[in-house]
């Protein structure tokens, strides 16, 4: 396929055939050669051919093969003539990250390091398809679908201040959860404030590196040995249902025709359909921001009973990194409104826009990218560039580059947990097979993803942090 | 009685592939499910205990597939349904003027979740990437799932 190197970082599939863009990926030489490897490539230009596509269909750096729609694909849609599609927001519906930091430095955890763990992995509910603590009546869930987080905190999970701190303040006021299947809610009801499993994870960690002080003291991160929380789940069974729900609505609504590959299926984002997909989304956003809403909480609980207190838990930010939204964005020299899908991509706006938090905003937000089971992950910030660039995004992870079934056939639970261990890093799992699968070899390296991400600019890098403990499902 | 499994997995980088084969479409749809099913639990280790009727339709074989093995899903999540063999299955081909694509009848025979099995992978979705139901001799189809 011919690609065009714009710079070292960037690279351009140029406008033929069926695309109406061009398709940029942005990734170093190293990047893009397992990038090469699959069929991201043909992704990123199946997108490109969609209706009212603007600018380019992009590739972020940890970008691998998804399903229609790249993993760490950006697109932008026109709202009169562009498309919504739920291949370009995932089965997993806000799949997200929440970072919360906390007083403590690594020498307070001395000696307690494992029973907070143990103690966390007792409280939070984890494991495949692993039901919560709470057994929900319809009218609570169709509640939760509605407010989000918001309902969390009035149900006394955690505070205001944490919805401040979330994308949008935890809350799409768009959700309409009168359009979601009786088995999507059916899926939904037991799984709340679960972790669930496969790439979920929480982790205790510290703060290793710090790269820009001045944002790292705004976000909260005073200085190495610091002990941070993160929180890595999605919207679980409820939204892989919306997903499959829509999909079947669209193809039968909408046919197959002229569709490049089955998992684009998509409607017109003016459409009834498209709208009630829309609003469908938002419901399981909500959903799993308040899981994530409940398992903070729960975290917050565990410190205070272990540690003896758990003030200075203040919650750094919370991100989506699979979801649409309707955002304004500068292009052609014209302020418009137009859907971004990110899939596997984390928004990262930078000074002034409206919709990060107050305290934020003369900087930019927060971007969370968790590394691999076990290898450090990276708190970011978005960037004025990135509106130019990636319609406000950035990577969202490492991005796995071998199968669950290689890394089963290479690796042992028993020896990943050893090798972690040797480390200096506990674990707890549901499950030793599911540790396999997650080892950190699957996995692209992801310091080399943040800093294409930092090169490029369209996201910064302010913080790297090491896991302590890993909390796996 | 052991059979030998009408199933393989083939590498994926995110998820997990596999192909499922058969003498006919519903036994090769059979060995599909027991595929999803062995890529969560020991589908051979769960009893039968209980039956699970299963009715579904497809504007063509693909749908028909996808809507199928999401069945599984479901009952596992929503109801604690551990799949353990398929019975009973039968496709219904399309009757031409009325459009609607394929019916499929089957019965799911299983346990529910206990602690007795393990449950160690979770399938997110099934997906159509790279789907293919190929029919000659025999019946070859091959599936990528979200997990």
């Amino acid at each position: 396929m011919e690609l065009r190197k714009i710079n070292d970082f960037t690279w351009e599939i140029p406008k033929q055939g069926a695309m109406r863009v061009p398709a940029i990926i942005y990734a170093s030489e190293r990047l893009l050669a397992t990038v090469k490897k699959d069929q991201t490539l043909e992704q990123a230009k199946n997108v490109a051919c969609l209706p009212g596509i603007q600018k380019y269909s992009y590739v972020m750096p940890d970008g691998h093969q998804g399903y229609g729609f790249p993993i760490g694909g950006v697109a932008a849609f026109d709202l009169e003539e562009g498309i919504i599609s739920p291949g370009g927001v995932g089965y997993d519906i806000n799949c997200g990250v929440r970072l919360l930091r906390t007083d403590y430095r690594e020498k307070d955890l001395a000696g307690r390091r494992r029973e907070l763990l143990a103690e966390i992995f007792k409280e939070v509910p984890a494991g495949v398809g692993k039901g919560g603590v709470t057994k929900l009546s319809r009218n609570v869930l169709v509640e939760i679908l509605t407010k989000g987080a918001e309902w969390a905190v009035e149900n006394g999970y955690g505070s205001r201040e944490d919805l401040l701190l979330t994308e949008e303040n935890g809350r799409m006021k768009e959700a309409d959860p009168s359009y979601l299947s009786s088995r999507a809610l059916e899926r939904g009801i037991p799984q709340l404030g679960t972790l669930g499993s496969g790439n979920h994870f929480l982790e205790l960690q510290k703060v290793e590196t710090i790269y820009n002080a001045e944002i790292a003291r705004v976000f909260g991160i005073e200085e190495p040995g610091q002990i941070l929380v993160m929180i890595h789940c999605g919207s679980r069974g409820l939204g892989h249902q919306v997903a499959t729900d829509f999909i079947e609505l669209m193809e039968n609504k909408i046919g197959l025709k002229g569709l490049p590959d089955r998992e684009l299926i998509n409607a017109p984002i003016k459409s009834t359909l498209g709208q009630q997909y829309y609003k469908s989304m938002c419901a399981a956003v909500n959903y799993a921001f308040a899981n994530r809403q409940m398992i903070a909480h729960w975290v917050r609980e565990v410190f205070s009973r272990v540690l003896g207190s758990s003030a200075g838990m203040r919650q750094i930010y919370d991100v989506c990194h699979n979801v649409a939204k309707i955002e304004k964005h500068r292009i052609n020299g014209q302020e418009k409104l137009v859907c971004v899908h990110r899939k596997g991509a984390t928004r990262s706006f930078g000074p002034g826009r409206p919709e990060i938090p107050a305290a934020y905003r003369p900087f930019g937000q927060p971007v969370i990218i968790p590394g691999s089971m076990g290898t450090a992950s990276y708190i970011l910030i978005g960037t004025k560039e990135a509106e130019e660039l990636s319609f406000s995004s950035t990577a969202h992870g490492a991005g796995r580059v071998m199968s669950r079934h290689e890394a089963l056939r290479r690796f042992r639970g028993e020896q990943v947990r050893n090798q972690l261990q040797a480390k200096g890093i506990e674990l707890q799992s549901t499950s030793l097979k599911g540790v396999a699968e997650e080892a950190s070899a699957a996995y692209k390296d992801v310091d080399e993803v943040v800093r294409t991400s930092h090169e490029i600019g369209i996201g910064r890098l302010v913080a790297k942090v090491v896991p302590l403990g890993v909390m796996k499902g | 009685m052991k059979r030998k499994k009408g199933f393989i997995y083939l590498d994926h980088p995110a998820d997990a592939k596999f192909q499922a084969f058969g003498r006919s479409l519903e036994e090769a749809f059979s060995q599909a499910a027991l595929a999803v099913a062995s890529l969560m639990w020991e589908p051979e280790r769960v009893k039968r205990a209980e039956r699970r009727s299963v009715l579904v339709e497809g504007r063509d074989l693909e749908q028909l597939l996808f809507k199928f093995l999401s069945e599984i899903l479901y009952l596992f999540e929503a109801k604690g349904f551990l799949l353990a063999a398929v019975s009973e299955v039968q496709i219904l081909q399309p009757k031409a003027e009325s459009g609607n694509g394929y019916q499929l009848k089957a019965v799911f025979e299983g346990d529910k979740r206990n602690n007795h099995y393990p449950v160690f992978g979770e399938v997110k979705a099934i997906t159509y990437h790279d789907m293919r139901i190929l029919q000659s001799a025999h019946v070859l189809i091959q599936v990528v799932v979200d997990m």
